[in-house]
């Protein structure tokens, strides 16, 4: 099967900065996959190559099987990408917006019930016929997105479309990407929440640097070395100047950080059992008044890879 | 049949300078006849440029041409740096829509709003001025050029432009000097020798010329020399904008 978007070792630099050092990617169809990196890890150059608003300096990239520049007539067409800027024409009304997109994309009247569907899904139906500049910036973000889909798009790009919109707005973001994504549509997502990758995406590509530094499922990310480890973070009765003697070498080194009431332990969850490593404590004299669990999550994984690529 | 995408890209540039057509059209259409009504006035008695014709008949073409080329020019630029500076030009490059259409649909709405605004200036003044037509043929063919020409030097400019002072720059530095400096406002026959020489290598001097033939059947220069060289300097600029297009120059970085 062709894949959704195939990137062939694309490379791209701006005067000394490599800004992607031979990308490697194939994303395949009906996948939600997401594209994780720190700021200024060349994900956005990497969605401008795709949506050829930017040129790779070499390597390619096709969408459906079509060449980004050879074929860029088709790629666009089974392409819709939502922008990271809030970018609107202010001479127009939303309606006059998604109408003008539909009509570059060669649809006329006969898409005008999506067009419909699209304003109703995203609760902008009452909005039609208001300037885009009198719009909030919630509602410009919906706008953006019904423009990406305004011709049903087969693979839909969202560039950090969360970023500065509320919870509600998130909410039903995502029950509206995740309808997409049902019915067949492929969706790549960069977002700097993490929680909404772990929730959402099937796959995950972090990127940093300019190079790929993790590409896996979210399942194996998650049971990788980095998530088998648990936090147990301990508040205790008496600051603690010093460790009690009695106190085990094996749940010493346990012990990541200690400021006065307050210690943080890291367990294997496969290994240790929370009730022992606390009886132990208990037994060390040291009284425990309060605990809390914390698993490691993809924001974990996300961390440890790009801060260990960062030193190395 | 009409391409959809590039029919719907001519008539959004067409409605966005409609949608604030007191500035994109009145506005040009009033300044103009303040020209024809100052200078008409004060220079009627003065100056003598072709025999048996007045100084206001032989003032209307100049003015009407001279509005057509500012206004060609100011649409498609102003819309290209308008879209680059706020960003929704992004929307423009994620179409499918190739260079060429996406040229023709920019140089026709400029072609269209110079001619709404030069045809607006005519409509008036020939209801106080008589003007002869000699050749209606020679009239359209001129505006269309002259439109197509400064419609493409429109692109060129946006597409050049980072800032809107850059594109101010290029109106009032180039396209200005060069409107006012044409003939319209005299015969270059009028002029010095060495002044006369300048003019012709000023572009938009054989629109004015051809154009004012057009409608007196005299001109400084002979209106088939004046047609060759604007459909040359069309054709090459048309090329050099079609390939900043395809090359994405300052659009697709």
């Amino acid at each position: 099967m062709t894949a959704a978007i195939l990137i062939n070792n694309v490379k791209k630099s701006y005067g000394s900065l490599d800004a992607l050092k031979g990308i490697d990617l194939t994303i395949n169809r009906g996948e939600f996959f997401g594209l994780l990196g720190p700021n200024g890890a060349g994900k956005s150059t990497l969605i401008n190559i795709i949506a050829g608003l930017a040129n790779a300096d070499a390597g390619s990239v096709s969408v459906l099987g079509h060449d980004v520049v050879v074929d860029y007539r088709q790629a666009r067409q089974a392409l819709g990408v939502v922008p990271q800027e809030l970018v609107f024409d202010a001479f127009f009304s939303v309606r006059e917006v998604l109408k003008i997109q539909s009509g570059y994309f060669g649809l006329g009247k006969e898409n005008d019930v999506w067009i419909d569907e699209l304003l109703e899904a995203l609760a902008l139906t009452d909005k039609a016929s208001v300037n885009m500049r009198a719009l909030s910036g919630g509602m410009k973000r919906r706008v953006l997105i019904a423009q990406a889909l305004v011709h049903k798009p087969e693979v839909v790009i969202l560039d950090e479309p969360t970023a500065g919109v509320d919870v509600e707005l998130r909410k039903l973001l995502w029950g509206f990407v995740e309808q997409l994504n049902q019915k067949g549509h492929t969706i790549v997502l960069t977002t700097h929440y993490l929680e909404e990758a772990e929730k959402l995406c099937d796959r995950i590509a972090i990127l940093n640097h300019g190079e790929v530094i993790a590409l896996d499922t979210k399942a194996s990310l998650l049971q990788s070395e980095i998530c088998s480890k648990l936090h147990l973070i301990i508040k205790t009765a008496e600051p603690i100047e010093q460790l009690p003697d009695a106190l085990a070498p094996s749940i010493r080194d346990k012990i990541k950080h200690l400021d006065g009431c307050q210690m943080r332990l890291e367990l294997d969850k496969d290994k240790d059992v929370i009730v022992d490593v606390l009886a132990a404590i208990a037994n060390a004299g040291i009284k425990v008044v309060d605990l809390e669990t914390e698993r490691a999550d993809l924001e974990d994984v996300f961390i440890e890879l790009t801060s260990k690529k960062a030193s190395s | 049949m009409i391409n959809r995408g590039f029919y719907t890209l001519f008539y959004k540039e067409t409605l966005r300078f409609y949608k604030v057509a007191l500035q994109t059209i009145l506005a040009p259409i009033i300044t103009t006849l303040l020209y024809f009504l100052v200078f008409s006035h004060v220079l009627k008695d003065r100056v003598m440029v072709f025999e048996d014709l007045s100084y206001t008949s032989f003032l209307i073409p100049g003015l009407v041409m001279m509005t057509i080329i500012q206004n060609a020019f100011a649409n498609s630029s102003s819309s290209l740096i308008q879209s680059k500076v706020t960003g929704n030009i992004i929307f423009l490059l994620l179409t499918p829509l190739s260079y060429v259409e996406f040229y023709m649909a920019f140089i026709l709405a400029a072609m269209v709003r110079g001619l709404v605004v030069g045809i607006g200036v005519f409509l008036i003044v020939i209801c106080f001025v008589s003007v002869p037509v000699h050749s209606y043929a020679f009239l359209f063919v001129f505006a269309l050029l002259a439109s197509a020409v400064l419609g493409t030097l429109g692109i060129i400019a946006g597409i050049w432009a980072e800032k809107f002072d850059q594109l101010a720059g290029f109106q009032n530095f180039i396209i200005m000097p060069l409107s006012f400096l044409s003939g319209v406002f005299y015969s270059i026959h009028s002029l010095p020798a060495f002044w006369q020489m300048v003019s012709h290598l000023n572009p938009f001097f054989y629109m004015v010329d051809g154009f004012r033939y057009g409608f007196f059947g005299v001109s400084d220069t002979s209106p088939w020399i004046s047609l060759v060289l604007i459909a040359l300097a069309f054709a090459g600029l048309a090329k050099f904008a079609i390939k900043l297009l395809k090359q994405g120059y300052k659009l697709r970085h």
